[in-house]
């Protein structure tokens, strides 16, 4: 293979363009993962990513932006979950688990009653370069963009609030302030990503980077660094890989960084591996 | 602000946990001189007491009255830590230090926070894991953290807990040493005999107070039976009460008599 024929994806503009959301999506995710990975909310990432789609899919059956949709959605279901679990009869896991499956069941009922939307759904589902548009890299650099401030602007009280928050709430943090702040945070990642690794795979790049990263290194300050450095990698070589093996460009990001996870679990030792077991066990302030 | 102005007083405080009452009118107050240890058994409350002092649990009834502008150095429990986190020792202690936004911690900061860790003993171990540290280190770190605030009242869950004999040593000198600073001290403890017989004063709490004051009047047989609900006896050694809790037979020593609240 020549060198013209390795930069032949790159002649076509919805190639372009997904390869710069998969990278920035890789990034934003391997950033907002950090705190994901070491607060235990993975499973907040997978929920959320699951009850977008049935914004995705009422927003494609009413013609309104997918953004709106869902992030209207995805804040009304982050709602629900809060208002089921404060009751104490049901936890946060019961509350995640019924409030994102009952959204992810009416996006599939939405889409079965309404076939002219299926193709869009099939890209929030797995992720498709062909559903990137020029808008989606606007919304991905101006969101990320936000992100990104938020968290280096709040890293001193987001690390607080992860490692210690009833210490951090005495010494002067506004730990629900934060913690919402937080979840809007990754809300919106998960929004501005779905569409290039869909709602099924995103929960693997909000935690695949951040763990490998935790992996190499025992800072938090590098860690920040680190995770975006390898869901950027991970990002770009998915989608450029995707395109030769010709799968879902979501599936060929996740595979990609399963690979290098393997490969860094192999090669570290086994006190390294016993910080990505502990991940499970941190106490979870949200 | 008057110097003999209480730091808190807890007036009539009751918490509950939903519908369950935890503490129930709770009162007495903390004043600048004091170093306070606040013992009972499991589930006497005496960890939402220290949460209500520093205003994480809110009180169903009743009162806790901060003076204005307090600052509490909390430590706590160090079972309730997570050790894989990724921080260093300096890290820690830098959580609580204020810088600008997206700036790094000013030259003066760092070299302060050097210092609170350098006169703790933890000099040399800055940029070390915190699981790379012995259990006395450790407990040192949060020290340091609480200390880096520059408190008035410093409030410590458990210090003691899941220590050796000489690291809970250790941890009693440097705190009576930090008394000796001006520092006023309150503590909750499971360890009678090993620390709260060597505190000024000892506060006995099942659910609410049961006897308050110096442990020569505090460690009494009648007063341990209502706070501990079990028979106790209390020897003099060298000078210092000793509590043995009656166990089928013979008399034992009362080192742990519960686990925290």
């Amino acid at each position: 293979m020549t060198a013209l024929e390795l930069l032949e994806p790159f002649e076509f503009a919805f190639f372009q363009r997904g390869v710069v959301v998969a990278t920035l999506a890789g990034a934003l995710c391997g950033l907002v993962g950090v705190f994901v990975v070491l607060r235990s909310m993975s499973y907040i990432g997978h929920g959320l990513s699951h009850a977008v789609f049935g914004g995705a899919a009422v927003s494609a059956v009413l013609g309104v932006s997918f953004f709106v949709g869902a992030g209207v959605w995805g804040v009304l279901a982050a709602l629900l979950i809060g208002r089921v679990s404060a009751r104490s009869t049901v936890g946060a896991d019961a509350a995640i688990g019924v409030v994102t499956t009952a959204s992810f069941a009416i996006g599939l009922a939405i889409q079965s009653r309404s076939g002219a939307v299926s193709g869009s759904l099939d890209t929030v589902l797995f992720g498709n370069v062909l559903g990137v548009f020029r808008g989606d890299v606007f919304v991905i650099v101006v969101v990320g963009s936000a992100i990104t401030a938020f968290v280096f602007a709040y890293l001193r009280e987001l690390t607080f609030l992860t490692f210690d928050p009833e210490v951090a709430r005495t010494s002067g943090v506004r730990v629900d302030l934060l913690d919402a702040c937080f979840m809007i945070a990754l809300s919106a990642t998960v929004i501005v990503s779905v569409r290039v690794i869909g709602a099924l795979l995103i929960s693997a790049m909000l935690v695949i980077p951040a763990a490998t990263a935790r992996m190499l290194t025992d800072s938090i300050g590098r860690m920040v660094w680190l995770a975006p450095a390898l869901g950027t990698g991970f990002g770009f070589v998915g989608m450029y890989a995707s395109w030769y093996v010709d799968v879902p460009s979501g599936a060929m990001i996740t595979i990609v960084a399963a690979a290098v996870f393997g490969a860094v679990y192999l090669a570290t030792d086994v006190s390294r591996r016993r910080v990505v077991a502990a991940l499970d066990d941190h106490s979870v302030a949200a | 602000m008057g110097s003999r102005e209480p730091l808190v007083v807890f007036e009539h405080v009751g918490c509950s946990y939903g519908s369950t009452n935890v503490v129930d009118d709770v009162g007495f107050r903390l004043d600048r001189s004091d170093f306070a240890g606040i013992v009972g058994p499991s589930g006497s409350g005496k960890t939402t007491v220290l949460k209500a002092l520093l205003g994480i649990v809110e009180p169903s009834y009743g009162s806790v009255h901060r003076c204005s502008d307090v600052r509490i150095g909390y430590v706590p429990q160090l079972e309730t830590i997570d050790w894989t986190f990724p921080v260093t020792v300096f890290d820690v202690v830098a959580m609580t230090v204020a810088r600008p936004r997206f700036g790094r911690l000013a030259r003066s900061e760092r070299r302060r926070i050097g210092d609170v860790l350098d006169r703790i003993g933890l000099d040399g171990l800055h940029e070390r894991h915190i699981t790379e540290l012995s259990g006395g280190q450790q407990q040192r770190v949060f020290l340091a953290r609480a200390l880096a605030r520059e408190p008035e009242l410093l409030v410590l869950d458990e210090p003691a807990s899941g220590v050796d004999v000489a690291t809970r040593h250790e941890i009693l000198h440097e705190l009576a040493d930090l008394h000796r600073s001006g520092l006023a001290i309150v503590l909750t403890t499971h360890d009678i005999n090993g620390l709260a017989a060597h505190l000024p004063r000892i506060i006995c709490l099942n659910r609410t107070v049961v006897a308050d004051g110096p442990p020569e009047q505090v460690l009494h047989p009648y007063v341990l039976e209502r706070t501990y609900g079990a028979p106790m006896e209390v020897l003099q050694h060298g000078g210092m009460p000793v509590v043995l809790e009656h166990r089928g037979h013979g008399p034992h020593i009362a080192r742990r008599p519960g686990r925290s609240a």
